[in-house]
């Protein structure tokens, strides 16, 4: 693992989350969740400071953000996409939508591309099955979306 | 106290409440068979996560199965622990357990000791139906253990061992489902991790997946080799254990026995740890008088209390979490590392040989020695001062393949001069035994005058932290004592906040101190096995004609020949030794 360097005003703000749970060893999960909004991920380094912070082992902090899905060690892009796949999207073609999505960004679901400005993922209904299929990149969200509109909307965030 | 009463295979018991089925069966004479629970009486260590399900039992009135470990006895309560239901459903589990392990059991290190085989034999599983996928993951070798993961049945015993009761912290259950092991942080090797080889996973792992890195091979290549003069000590802890590998009962005393299988194994010198650990005392004795001395004259410098530093465990243990304390512990070698340099340095040459022709092995109770010895400080030249450190365990399976029959064997005694000995040596191998050997020794010095007692009394117990007071003809000594390393960080956390008042203080890393060491024959949980090594420890200390370190005369003729004086120029080169930080992250790669 390289060292990333953490920028100096993310790190204190991860500790004042720390702090502002007193530092608790029962509030990890609490933790973990608010240095993934502040990072966009749990990198090693970000794990260590945690469990200096509340005085658990790293192993442990590992641990559990193994354990979970929801935390990732993986850097989301600057552009995250998620391609819906709930039932509504999944009987409208979602599933050639994010096939069409690898095959341009030429990464697998859960993956960054290597200039960090794409990720891919997939998740379970967002609530608009009207709009089926359903992409969203950040917190626009596209409807009725079909493979030949995937080029379309990855140039949109290209440059 | 609150008594429940309840029927368990049609007999009736009362127990006291609170009481798991479990123990209420013990109490009727029903054992029920368990894999992932772990128990050591009366020290506070206890691994029941209820996950195994090997211990189910059939509670009448509940729907499903109950695990016996974790569900507390009630009133009325009515329990059937061999019926068809449970029968079925216990195999079903085990069946489960072993068809996601590796059958490797003929060339497992850990055979016929493996508490899954012995529960497999038990239940008279003649075949896995079950077939699929078995999970795999990379072996991992450290200089002290071997993780095979392979054979992990994540029973989380090693996981409560390295948190709870060592607070070490290098292993934690990571990843979830099929994919789940029990890892250091990111998955890096144990050599990583904040790891202090104590070899306490490995003492309670009930399978094949921790186990110590075997030197046995080693050993036997070079006693082939005509050209080395092998010399062999043996540490205290191990005389008092390795009859159990032969089927004595556990307390039984086997030095005499041990010392004539080791000249049969062809060691050209069979010497003793316990004359090191008499020449530690002397070293480490001389340290707290001189610390105390001066700083009863008012010198501010001297930093008390003074801690041993006989075991490598607890020195790898604060080297990574109290690296700024590593002023405070005694800066002594360990008495195998003591022994080295007198064999290669004093020995060789009254022998007349290079320190290259001569090897020294070692048997310990220890899986950190064999870290220990690796250590790039204690080599010369880089010819290592000790160069193979073997378990209890390994000398056990040594014997046996060299067709010796141990029971057959008349008592034989240590080889002159390095295998002369106290009763203050042999002492070394339990809690408090360290710290009694200093006080002989201190108390004697200090005052000039001789003591009417060699007995410390006070000193001795299971209790996880001890405190005594010592008189030293008027002068109190406080004396802090603590086994298991969790128990050693309280000690070191009031150091830091400045609570502890103490003068000296004996750590050892392991439960019941070097007798329960992750090196010696496996206990399975039963506390009252190491309270008998303890206990025969005394025995043979009470039976030494002499007791105290400062009278051994092979010690006083080294001094005399050799060393100088105690902290000497020639000590403290090749008796002392000094510590590192190594707090700093070992999971990011530059």
């Amino acid at each position: 693992m390289a060292i990333i360097k953490l920028s100096e005003t993310k790190l204190q703000e991860l500790k004042e989350v720390c702090k502002s749970f007193n530092n608790d060893k029962g509030e990890l999960i609490n933790v973990l969740h608010k240095a993934q909004s502040i990072f966009g991920y749990l990198p090693a380094e970000v794990q260590e400071v945690i469990a200096k912070e509340l005085n658990v082992s790293v192993a442990h902090v590992y641990g559990v953000v193994t354990f979970y899905s929801f935390f990732t060690m993986t850097p989301k892009g600057e552009h995250p996409i998620s391609v819906c796949l709930g039932t509504a999207c999944y009987v409208r073609g979602a599933e050639k939508v994010l096939e069409e999505f690898r095959r341009i960004l030429k990464i697998q679901v859960g993956q960054t591309t290597p200039d960090g400005k794409f990720s891919l993922s997939c998740l379970r209904c967002v609530g608009a099955c009207g709009l089926a299929p359903v992409v969203m990149v950040g917190e626009k969200v596209y409807g009725r979306v079909s493979p030949d509109g995937v080029k379309d909307i990855v140039a949109e965030y290209r440059n | 106290m609150e008594l429940v009463k309840l029927t368990i295979d049609g007999k009736e018991t009362e127990v006291e409440k609170g009481t798991t089925i479990l123990q209420a069966a013990k109490t009727v004479g029903i054992d029920i068979p368990t894999l992932c629970f772990f128990e050591l009486k009366d020290m506070h260590i206890e691994n029941r996560p209820g996950s195994c399900r090997i211990c189910v039992v059939e509670v009448q009135g509940r729907r499903n199965l109950a695990p016996a470990c974790t569900t507390r006895a009630d009133n009325g309560m009515v329990v059937k622990t061999h019926s068809i239901r449970v029968l079925n459903a216990r195999r079903t589990v085990l069946e489960l357990i072993l068809s996601d392990h590796p059958a490797e059991c003929l060339t497992c290190p850990k055979a016929g000791n493996c508490e899954l085989q012995k529960l497999a034999e038990q239940l008279g599983v003649r075949e896995i139906p079950y077939q699929g996928a078995q999970s795999t993951y990379r072996k991992d070798t450290s200089p002290a253990i071997i993780r095979n993961v392979d054979k992990c049945i994540m029973c989380r015993r090693c996981e409560m061992m390295c948190n709870d009761v060592q607070t070490v912290g290098a292993l934690s259950a990571v990843n979830r489902g099929f994919m789940a092991v029990v890892a250091p942080a990111f998955e890096m090797n144990l050599e990583k991790s904040p790891c202090t080889y104590c070899g306490q996973c490995v003492s309670v792992c009930p399978t094949g997946a921790l186990t110590e890195v075997d030197h046995s091979r080693n050993v036997i290549n070079v006693l082939a080799d005509p050209e080395k003069t092998v010399v062999i000590q043996t540490a205290p802890a191990v005389r008092a254990a390795l009859g159990e590998e032969f089927g004595l009962e556990p307390g039984t005393l086997v030095t005499g026995k041990m010392v004539a299988a080791l000249k049969r194994l062809g060691f050209d010198y069979v010497f003793d740890t316990d004359f090191a650990a008499d020449l530690t005392i002397m070293e480490e004795g001389s340290e707290l008088l001189d610390r105390l001395t001066r700083y009863l004259k008012g010198d501010k410098s001297v930093r008390l209390p003074i801690l041993t530093s006989c075991c490598p465990g607890w020195v790898n243990f604060f080297e990574h979490q109290f690296p700024e304390l590593r002023d405070i512990p005694s800066t002594a070698k360990s008495p195998q590392q003591m022994f080295g340099p007198v064999a290669k340095e004093y020995f060789a040459k009254k022998l007349g040989i290079d320190r290259k022709n001569m090897i020294v092995v070692s048997v310990m109770p220890c899986v950190a020695k064999k870290y220990e010895c690796q250590r790039e400080e204690f080599k010369m030249n880089g010819d290592p001062d000790v160069n193979y450190s073997i378990t209890t365990r390994e000398l056990a399976h040594l014997i046996k393949q060299s067709n010796i029959d141990f029971m057959a064997l008349p008592d034989e005694e240590f080889d002159a001069p390095l295998g002369e000995s106290t009763g203050a040596s042999v002492i070394f191998g339990t809690t408090g035994g360290v710290i009694e050997a200093a006080c002989r020794t201190a108390y004697e010095v200090y005052t000039g005058k001789k003591l009417d007692k060699v007995d410390f009394n006070q000193l001795r117990g299971f209790e996880n932290i001890r405190h005594a007071t010592i008189d030293f003809d008027g002068l109190p000594i406080n004396i802090g004592i603590a086994h298991g390393l969790g128990n050693a960080r309280k000690l070191l956390e009031d150091i830091k906040e400045g609570r502890n008042h103490f003068h000296a203080i004996e750590i050892m890393a392991c439960p019941g101190g070097c007798i329960g060491g992750g090196g010696q024959p496996y206990h399975h949980g039963d506390s009252e096995i190491l309270k008998k090594r303890a206990a025969a420890l005394y025995r043979e200390d009470a039976n030494k004609p002499i007791r105290k370190s400062h009278e051994n005369p092979f010690i006083i003729e080294l001094y005399k020949e050799f060393l100088g004086k105690p902290l000497g120029e020639k000590s403290h080169q090749l008796l002392h030794t000094h510590y590192f930080d190594k707090s700093a992250s070992v999971f990011i790669e530059e």
